[in-house]
């Protein structure tokens, strides 16, 4: 009962997190979105760690979390080059590796 | 060991009220104003400012509310009662069998800072309304202000160290925000970021020290107790308990103590300070009166219990705390007197006065300390509004005494006397606040047995006198001087000394980032915003001292009655408090023989109860003391204010240009200017003794290490690869190659339609893969 409602929250976050990457132009709000997805695995993952009792889902949340921090900070530089050189971070604009 | 309730007399439980049960929505309000600010500000018609305004108002009501009932608290209990603080906690989280609780703790010296920095932020929100409007980054600086102020207020009434971990760094980030507020001009984020990591070097401390009693404290406060060993009640009954290992108290308080030099400052690592001038006038004035600065003297009297086992107080002619804090006086009150920037004078005398709440506390003058802490915010933020407040209306956001000021008291009448009230309160002149703490700490310096450091403070008492009035000298009399006398702006970059070039960012708040707000084009007095908040902190300037006025007698002494925790041994039922249950503690008198003498905590181990605080001597007052340094006060300000005359206005040749022509005397001046050369020190021989090894060894390894192992694996390689090159790949690979190039080639014409380009459509692939993965994943496994 009660890590359900961890679960369903969770799963809610995700499937925003997932519509936001599909539906977002701007590059910033993918990111963020990114960033929903893998916090409502936090989620996951602390809820379950609760219901057992162990501590290895907390350590393996406070990675996610430092691996998060990184990717932001890859993405967002990512985004400011592109933003520099194309004047746009619309990510429809970024289309030059089309087959 | 359990602990059982007394057998003596049960004593009434203590009044309590809303306001206390309450204290911890102090910091929530600025808390949530922030966020507020951050999302909306720049909708509001004043852009945010009366969020903060109005968070400060209402967090200062709440402080209020909650001294009031303190007060009503310790009436209520009698003479040598232990007046329990009002505790609340809850967990914050919990992991592998740690605890992290997040409460308050409301005692008398919380109540006293609480209610100092809630005052102090409201008068300096409402004085930079008018300072600061029209600056490019007017919601942010309002966010930034309400935040600093939320993290020390919540840092004064953590229950745990956890939690006064939190509210010390906030503090770190907003001052570091503050302090390059215009960080455009490289100056400013250079000295944004020279606080920021000193500090950090100091917070190391913390950590450390905060983990050492933890782990040193945790089973004995979890056993007797029944709280973590976080909690700084549990941290302090342990200290007195005779429990603690004595290298292991020692070692953990100098490593607090560590953090507190930082923090606030204290020698050698107060270079942060003055450079912290960089921010708004606004900004300096709280950081040094009540916020930042305070949070370490607020540490060491928080904890005091540790340090008053961990390092002897009371116990020996001299220690740590002490020598930093006589050392810290001295030579910050002799830096001032070769500063031109009216701001670092007072930066100096910051520095100088936090020296004196700091030997106060080392040498067991715990309330004399805590009573300056309060004392000195209110007429250190008069000082330096009274500063901004000049540069602001008279002198073109100038902070240059020698050039830009003189003559100032007429034009500002309403500065000039809030000046001068603050100056005698912070010299020490009776009956100004300042004499009632500074000199009850000289005094109680030397009843403790600490003489030689006595003498340290009646040297220091001498200087900031003699400083003082040179900076009143040059700021308020003479002839006015370049902005001050109606002159254009000049360039003031140019202008300063080689010696302190790379700090000329503090001589102005620069115009050139200060756009928005025209100069005016003669001095004049300031608008209301500015003048009520100094007349307002003047008044309190004059008038604070008198809530522990000691030469007055016992009544007077209503800090000592309300603030000072009461020495008496503590039954108390163990108990552990639920979540958001306040614990009640029964408090009982050790016996009816004992409970007029002294108490044994602090000096022997208790027998059963435990002590929160240690017993303190308080020495009598004496008027021909208190004559004494008068005298010396008025010595100092007589001479500073004959030698400022002949050589600022007179320009006598007998001491004008000194220094250029006597070469002792010029190298005295120039060792002062370079600040003892420290700043030299830090960045050319500690940074660089850290910095360059690294890298030369780096460059080492790469050269001989790295590159032998590629050229060794690069000559087998080449030996192999003739080998492979005939045998696999002529006949094996090439035929595979040129089949799987046909393969590919079918295969990327058929997919080539999903590699659009757009992100978008990638994402949904990746997606849809995922789920009908997911769902065969489901199907295979019922």
């Amino acid at each position: 009962m009660f890590v359900n409602q961890f679960l369903f929250l969770a799963a809610v976050l995700f499937c925003i997190g997932v519509y936001g990457v599909i539906a977002r132009k701007n590059a910033v709000l993918m990111l963020m979105s990114i960033e929903l997805i893998l916090n409502s695995v936090n989620i996951n993952l602390l809820a379950f760690a609760m219901r057992n009792g162990s501590t290895d889902g907390h350590t393996f949340a406070l990675y996610i979390i430092a691996v998060a921090a990184a990717e932001v900070g890859v993405g967002l530089g990512l985004v400011l080059l592109v933003y520099r050189n194309k004047k746009t971070i619309s990510v429809d604009e970024l289309s030059e590796m089309r087959g | 060991m359990r602990i059982f309730a007394a057998e003596s007399e049960i004593l009434a439980p203590l009044a309590t009220g809303w306001f206390l049960e309450n204290a911890w929505l102090i910091p929530v309000v600025p808390a949530i104003a922030f966020a507020l600010i951050i999302l909306i500000g720049k909708r509001l018609p004043m852009k945010g400012s009366e969020l903060g305004v109005l968070s400060m108002a209402i967090s200062l009501v709440l402080s209020a509310g909650t001294a009031y009932q303190w007060v009503q608290r310790v009436n209520g209990a009698s003479e040598e009662q232990f007046v329990s603080p009002v505790v609340r906690s809850w967990s914050w989280w919990q992991s592998g069998g740690f605890d992290f609780g997040i409460g308050q703790h409301i005692d008398g010296l919380s109540v006293v800072v609480l209610f100092v920095v809630a005052f102090i932020s409201t008068l300096v929100q409402v004085y930079s309304l008018e300072y600061l409007r029209g600056d490019r980054r007017y919601t942010h600086f309002f966010a930034a202000l309400t935040l600093f102020s939320g993290g020390m207020l919540a840092m004064v009434l953590a229950d745990n160290m956890i939690l006064f971990l939190l509210g010390w760094e906030i503090m770190g980030l907003c001052s570091f925000m503050l302090i390059g507020h215009w960080w455009e001009e490289d100056a400013n984020s250079r000295a944004a970021l020279k606080a920021f990591f000193t500090v950090r070097t100091g917070d190391m401390g913390l950590l450390v020290g905060i983990s050492m009693l933890y782990f040193a404290a945790n089973d004995w406060t979890q056993a007797n107790l029944g709280l973590s060993g976080f909690s700084i009640r549990g941290i302090s009954a342990w200290a007195l308990s005779g429990e603690p290992n004595s290298s292991v108290i020692t070692i953990a308080a100098v490593a607090l103590f560590i953090a507190s030099i930082g923090k606030s400052g204290q020698f050698p690592l107060h270079t942060w300070l003055p450079d912290a001038m960089a921010g708004p006038t606004p900004v300096s004035s709280l950081l040094h009166s009540s916020t930042m600065v305070v949070a370490g003297v607020f540490l060491v009297a928080r904890l005091y219990p540790v340090f008053f086992v961990g390092l002897d107080i009371l116990g020996s002619g001299g220690n740590l705390i002490v020598i930093i804090g006589g050392i810290t006086i001295v030579i910050s009150a002799a830096l001032a007197f070769v500063q031109n920037d009216i701001k670092r004078v007072l930066a100096y005398s910051t520095v100088s006065q936090l020296g004196y709440m700091m030997l106060g506390l080392g040498a067991g003058a715990w309330l004399p300390a805590v009573f300056h802490i309060f004392t000195h915010a209110f007429f250190k933020a008069c000082l330096f509004l009274g500063a901004g407040s000049i540069s602001h209306s008279a002198s073109h956001h100038s902070f240059d005494m020698k050039k830009d000021m003189g003559g100032l008291r007429k034009v500002m009448p309403i500065t000039f006397a809030t000046w001068i009230v603050s100056t005698l309160a912070l010299c020490g002149v009776f009956p100004f606040s300042g004499f009632f703490s500074k000199d009850e700490i000289i005094d109680n310096v030397g009843y403790n047995g600490y003489n030689t450091f006595m003498v340290v403070g009646l040297i220091g008492a001498f200087m900031t006198a003699a400083y003082m009035t040179r900076a009143t000298y040059l700021t308020f009399f003479g002839e006015p001087r370049g902005a001050s006398a109606g002159h254009a702006a000049h360039d003031s970059h140019s202008a300063h000394d080689s010696n302190t070039a790379h700090d000329s960012h503090s001589a102005h708040d620069s115009h050139d980032t200060h756009s928005a707000h025209d100069p005016h084009a003669t001095p004049h007095e300031s608008g209301l915003l500015i003048t009520v908040p100094l007349m307002i902190l003047s008044v309190l300037a004059l008038s604070s001292g008198f809530l522990n006025a000691t030469p007055f007698g016992e009544s007077w002494e209503r800090m000592k009655l309300w603030v000072e925790p009461r020495a008496s041994v503590v039954f108390e039922e163990s108990k552990s408090g639920g979540p958001g249950e306040s614990l009640n503690l029964v408090a009982g008198v050790v016996s009816a023989e004992d409970s007029h003498s002294k108490s044994v905590c602090g000096s022997a181990t208790p027998e059963e109860g435990v002590c929160y605080a240690p017993q303190l001597n308080h020495a009598p007052f004496k008027w021909s003391k208190a004559i004494m340094s008068m005298l010396i006060v008025f010595a100092g300000g007589a001479i500073s204010w004959i030698l400022s005359m002949l050589v600022f206005t007179k320009r006598d040749p007998r001491v004008a240009g000194l220094t250029s022509r006597i070469r002792l005397l010029g190298l005295g001046h120039s060792f002062l200017v370079n600040k003892y050369y420290l700043d030299h020190f830090y960045e050319k021989v500690v940074v660089r003794s850290v910095a360059y090894p690294i890298s030369r060894a780096a460059y080492w390894f790469n050269q001989n290490i790295l590159d032998g192992v590629l050229h060794g694996a690069a000559r087998v390689t080449t030996k192999l690869s003739d080998w492979v090159y005939k045998n696999v790949d002529q006949r094996v690979v090439d035929n595979t190659v040129n089949n799987s190039a046909v393969l590919t080639k079918s295969v990327g014409t058929a997919a080539q339609p999903t590699q659009s380009g757009r992100v978008s459509q990638y994402g949904a692939l990746l997606f849809s893969a995922t789920a009908i993965a997911a769902l065969v994943l489901v199907i295979v496994n019922t």
